[in-house]
């Protein structure tokens, strides 16, 4: 499946400055391994070196967080979008680096 | 330096005074390169606590969506402290996501909101000056 990939501006300079790419993979985790082999800047960015999702970050297929769908494991076709969005959070508290799961 | 509207400055801190007891916080859509704000998205707290904020990844792809299709884009986020400082904290300094925003910080620790924004990069706060204009073209 070949999918587009939605990228926040963070991640962008990473990419050439695309705001939309295309990546092959029939699940999300797949189609950002895919994204990492193509933008090498993108690897770390968004899976960890454990395959997991990084946690300040939040991956969309279409209107859906792929939490509460199969994370990584969540089936991808050629018409879904997916987009990187990092989590934007803080406060007045100084909890340096926690979010709940 | 950032530029907002009458429009934009009151709904930030109207939505910041409606959140109370708790932290409140949205999105600021515009122009990146002029620092302009033409569209406040109010935004929920999902960590619904006076003391944390965390956008709603829901309501961030929302306004991501809208600003793009208005050819502007997310370039900054507000969100308030209830009893401390506009100022940005360590929490806030550590989590910020993307070095090309504006951070704007609205402290409604005394009775008259206040409103300051900054850059934060690399772990450096910088303030930066807030002009609300009644009406500008930010194209």
């Amino acid at each position: 499946m070949s999918v587009t990939v939605h990228l926040p501006t963070v991640l962008r300079s990473h990419a050439g400055g695309a705001k939309d790419v295309t990546a092959d993979g029939a699940t999300v985790g797949e189609v950002l391994q895919s994204l990492a082999a193509e933008y090498p800047g993108l690897s770390g960015q968004v899976i960890n070196g454990d395959g997991s999702l990084h946690k300040f970050v939040n991956v969309y297929v279409n209107d859906d967080d792929v939490r509460y769908l199969s994370s990584l494991d969540t089936p991808v076709t050629d018409t879904d979008e997916v987009s990187i969005l990092p989590a934007v959070a803080g406060g007045a508290t100084d909890i340096s680096g926690s979010r709940p799961a | 330096m950032l530029r907002i509207t009458e429009a934009v400055h009151h709904q930030m801190v109207a939505h910041c005074l409606a959140g109370l007891p708790d932290e409140a916080c949205g999105l600021l859509g515009g122009n990146l390169e002029t620092g302009d704000v033409v569209t406040c998205y109010p935004a929920r707290n999902v960590a619904v606590s006076a003391k944390l904020y965390e956008v709603d990844p829901k309501d961030y792809l929302r306004a991501d969506r809208d600003a793009e299709a208005a050819g502007n884009s997310i370039i900054g986020v507000f969100h308030s402290h209830t009893h401390t400082d506009a100022y940005p904290s360590p929490t806030d300094v550590a989590q910020a996501p993307d070095p090309t925003w504006h951070y704007v910080l609205v402290s409604l620790r005394d009775i008259r909101p206040v409103v300051r924004s900054y850059r934060i990069v690399d772990g450096v706060i910088t303030e930066e000056p807030v002009t609300v204009s009644s009406q500008y073209n930010p194209k």
